[in-house]
């Protein structure tokens, strides 16, 4: 087990290079620069303002300087943002983010799992056609519309929550429930099949003509094997909750990542852009790893490797 | 056995509803009612503290190096230059200049700085500290987008292109602690208006030094913890898409004229900022959402204002590419938009109809009209430029950067010249960095476009179209244009001068390398407790002149 995460930690190391190496040479490819702007610089302070960024340099200068920083944990300045250094911007906003992917997971798998096991249990009866209808609701509503209508209903009219913003805990509920309520719908899909999958199993069988209970077999026997395909979806989950906040985080007004991994991109802003792409590939490896030592330690056959 | 099993499945089912139901239902309990305070509205009333709705987070604070408008917005609550403005009048006023004295030729500005201005540590303000700030946002080394603003001082563009390298030649200096001198190298008639830009505002030596050098760009010195300032307020908290807070600065050099106590920048995008106005989270937005603007009008015109600005729609054509080559096209093409049309039924928020390129009294002048909306004519001279009724005319290329808005104005543009010259055109929209990149290697046709002038003068839109601006993308060039705005610049003479800027306006709109479409309305939210708040075409409020009030009582 402990070798096993040892050389899934030293796989990620090429990930990430590539990652980084990718975004850097992608970026330099896109059309215009991190200093356009509508109203034109004289050509010689542009020229300043790029060799004070080292955007003089030719490119593989640029690389191995960039490489090198990296090596020594610095990202560099950000080029939109005056006067802040992208590792101070991803701590200031990546915290929130995180609350924020948390709370809508603890939602998706809150909501979603009951929601797929109790369409199951009623496998052919209207409960279930309901049950999923509302799902498959989940699933189609993207967050821009889902945002605005829980605050249309929750904040506009019933004035229970605060239109926006993240200063009390209150204010966690829409957003959190607006990011959630997607990944909610698929799980219950997850563990509905999984649950009714693993219901035709002859072991289920054999537990029901020893006269067990229901609520044993369910609860010991299915629910385990069924969550399987639930857990390994987790991971993806986690890594689409932390990485597409951007939409939640602007309808809430929220100081998360987000924000910054989209608009860096429209900024070209060169540091930003490398800085959280690869803040988000180290999260999702780190995420996929965990998942899989759950899924190991939920399955006897591999528990043991 | 097989009732027993349906039995215990109902029985599970009531357990795994509750499951479901017990923590939802707790969570809203729980969480509904608490957290709800006051709105920042009713709080900010009693407290003095504004929030204002501002749509991104400053790229920065520092005066030498933004070029933004939100940048603009906070950096008049930090910082004062030499003079301020009247936001009702526009009317230049002492700011740290306290008085001041032109000689003669207009060429020489002595400046008797305010005895009581000083920095918000203490430091008393000195003439020494504007000269340090002139010379750094002029050192090449900076890379000072604005530089460009105080290239009317002697010596200023020389030494910001390099080609002058020692400073005490550039026409600042401080022969007393309280007494600045800046020389021209031409009397500039708009020079006052000049200096209450932010490209002018002084720094404070000490911190920028403690924190780096004086031309360090990711320098340190605006952080919270850092920021040493001049202006009524002092920056209290401030990180990137949350609220930037300014609080009163009790060591600013007329503290009793400021009413605020707090200000409280909120970076919100455009649709949940309306939502926040709504809800009572802001006092003030600089934009309405376009499907937002009729409800307003209707439940509640009192919150709503459109106020014109200084600036210009407009789109600029290539006339280095047939057959915008010849002018007869051009003209054709600018005669054939119904602009009244298109604010009535498109923009609909009163903005005007441009038929010359500088608003409307920009600094006093007021162009005459080049043109007008006249189909015939333009399908006159389309047939004259030998494309009787569109025919033959190549398909041209409208490119505009991705944005709803410009769609929508382009669609419509798109139609007019279709029905009117019978011409077709092709939309072509790029993603907003690409688009200034195509634009840059004039690898267009046609292009739409906007320009707000810097400051309030003609010359910061007729200055646009000269050869040597580098944000002259059409390729249209005019020596006789280029020598009247030179001489413009050279006349002191108010009237003489509008004459001669009128002059040039009329020669760019014969030759129409830019077709003008629209002046610009700036719409906004504004909560009815705000006073003095005035409209004004430089987008100027100064916070002194802001307070907050319960709205008098309805009368019906």
């Amino acid at each position: 087990m402990f070798n096993h995460i040892a050389r899934r930690l030293l796989h990620a190391l090429p990930t990430l290079w590539l990652v980084a190496t990718l975004t850097f040479i992608l970026l330099r490819l896109a059309p215009g620069g991190p200093f356009d702007s509508e109203k034109q610089v004289h050509p010689t302070v542009r020229a300043q303002i790029e060799a004070h960024y080292g955007l003089d340099q030719p490119i593989y200068r640029q690389y191995l300087r960039f490489i090198g920083n990296l090596l020594q944990g610095d990202l560099g300045p950000s080029y939109k943002y005056e006067g802040w250094n992208v590792q101070e911007i991803i701590a200031q906003s990546a915290p929130v983010s995180l609350e924020l992917g948390a709370l809508a997971l603890v939602v998706a798998i809150v909501v979603g799992m009951p929601l797929g096991v109790l369409a199951s249990l009623r496998h052919h009866r209207p409960a279930e056609s309901i049950l999923m209808g509302i799902a498959m609701l989940g699933i189609c509503l993207p967050a821009f519309v889902l945002g605005p209508l829980l605050l249309l209903v929750f904040s506009s009219s019933l004035d229970w929550f605060n239109p926006l913003g993240w200063n009390y805990p209150s204010d966690r509920v829409l957003p959190a429930f607006t990011l959630g309520l997607f990944y909610a719908a698929y799980i219950a899909r997850l563990a509905r099949s999984g649950m009714l999958d693993v219901m035709q199993h002859e072991y289920i069988r054999t537990a029901r003509a020893k006269g067990l209970k229901e609520s044993v077999i369910v609860c010991r026997h299915t629910l385990r094997t069924a969550l399987y395909p639930v857990v390994a979806y987790i991971g993806p989950a986690v890594a689409g909750l932390i990485s597409g906040s951007f939409v939640v985080e602007t309808i809430f007004f929220i100081p998360g990542l987000g924000q910054f991994f989209v608009n860096s991109a429209f900024n070209r802003d060169y540091s930003m852009v490398v800085g959280t792409a690869l803040f988000y590939a180290l999260l999702i490896i780190l995420f996929n790893l965990l998942v899989d030592i759950i899924q190991m330690w939920m399955n006897p056959r591999t528990r043991n490797d | 056995m097989r009732d027993r099993s349906q039995r215990t499945i109902a029985v599970r089912h009531m357990q795994l509803k509750a499951l479901i139901y017990y923590p939802l239902l707790c969570a809203l309990l729980f969480t509904s009612g608490c957290g709800k305070k006051a709105s920042n509205v009713e709080r900010g009333l009693k407290q003095q503290e504004l929030y204002v709705g501002i749509q991104s987070s400053p790229s920065g604070l520092d005066p030498h190096l933004t070029t933004g408008v939100v940048e603009q917005y906070i950096l008049i609550a930090l910082l004062e230059g030499l003079v301020t403005r009247d936001g009702q009048t526009l009317e230049v006023k002492p700011g740290v200049a306290k008085s001041w004295d032109m000689s003669a030729d207009g060429k020489t500005y002595t400046f008797h700085l305010d005895p009581n201005a000083r920095w918000s540590n203490g430091d008393p303000l000195v003439a020494d500290d504007f000269v340090f700030s002139f010379k750094r946002i002029l050192s090449p080394a900076l890379g000072a987008p604005n530089a460009y603003m105080l290239y009317p001082m002697r010596g200023a563009e020389a030494y910001n292109k390099g080609e002058l390298v020692d400073f005490s030649k550039v026409g600042v200096s401080a022969p007393s602690p309280k007494i600045l001198v800046i020389e021209l190298d031409a009397p500039t008639p708009y020079f006052l208006g000049l200096l209450s830009h932010v490209s002018w505002f002084p720094v404070h030596p000490p911190t920028i030094l403690k924190h780096g050098t004086i031309t360090d760009r990711a320098s340190k010195w605006t952080q919270p913890a850092n920021f040493v300032g001049n202006g009524p307020f002092n920056l209290e908290s401030w990180k990137l898409n949350a609220p930037l807070s300014v609080m009163k600065n009790p060591l600013f050099r007329d503290p009793d004229s400021i009413r605020l106590k707090r200000i409280h920048f909120l970076p919100i995008p455009i649709d949940p900022e309306e939502r926040a106005f709504r809800a009572g989270h802001l006092h003030l937005t600089y934009f309405v959402p376009s499907h937002r603007i009729d409800w307003y009008l209707k439940n509640q015109p009192e919150r709503i204002r459109f106020d014109t600005y200084l600036g210009t729609y407009y789109y600029g054509l290539n006339v280095n590419r047939p057959p915008l080559d010849d002018v007869r096209v051009r003209k054709a093409l600018a005669y054939s938009i119904n602009r009244e049309d298109l604010i009535e039924h498109i923009l609909r928020a009163g903005q005007k109809a441009a038929y010359h390129f500088t608003p409307p009294n920009t600094g006093g002048y007021n162009a005459k009209d080049g043109f007008s909306y006249d189909p015939q004519l333009a399908r006159q001279l389309l047939a004259d430029a030998g494309f009787p009724e569109g025919e033959g005319f190549p398909k041209l290329q409208l490119l505009y950067n991705t944005s709803e808005q410009h769609q929508t104005i382009a669609v419509a543009i798109q139609q007019m010249w279709k029905t009117e010259l019978g011409i077709d055109i092709e939309l072509y929209n790029q993603e907003w960095k690409v688009y200034l990149s195509t634009r840059e290697e004039g690898n267009f046709d046609i292009m739409r476009a906007g320009w707000i002038g810097d400051y309030d003068d003609p010359f910061t839109f007729l200055g646009l179209t000269t050869s040597n601006s580098g944000n002259n993308h059409t390729g249209w060039s005019n020596p006789e244009y280029d020598a009247l705005i030179q001489k413009s610049n050279e006349t002191l003479d108010p009237i003489q001068r509008r004459k001669i800027l009128q002059t040039a306006e009329t020669l760019l709109l014969e030759e129409m390398p830019i077709i003008p479409i629209n002046f610009y309305v700036r719409r906004l939210l504004i909560h009815p407790t705000v006073h003095g708040w005035s409209p004004n075409v430089l987008d100027r409020h100064p916070y002194s002149e802001i307070y907050l009030e319960a709205e008098p009582a309805s009368t019906d």
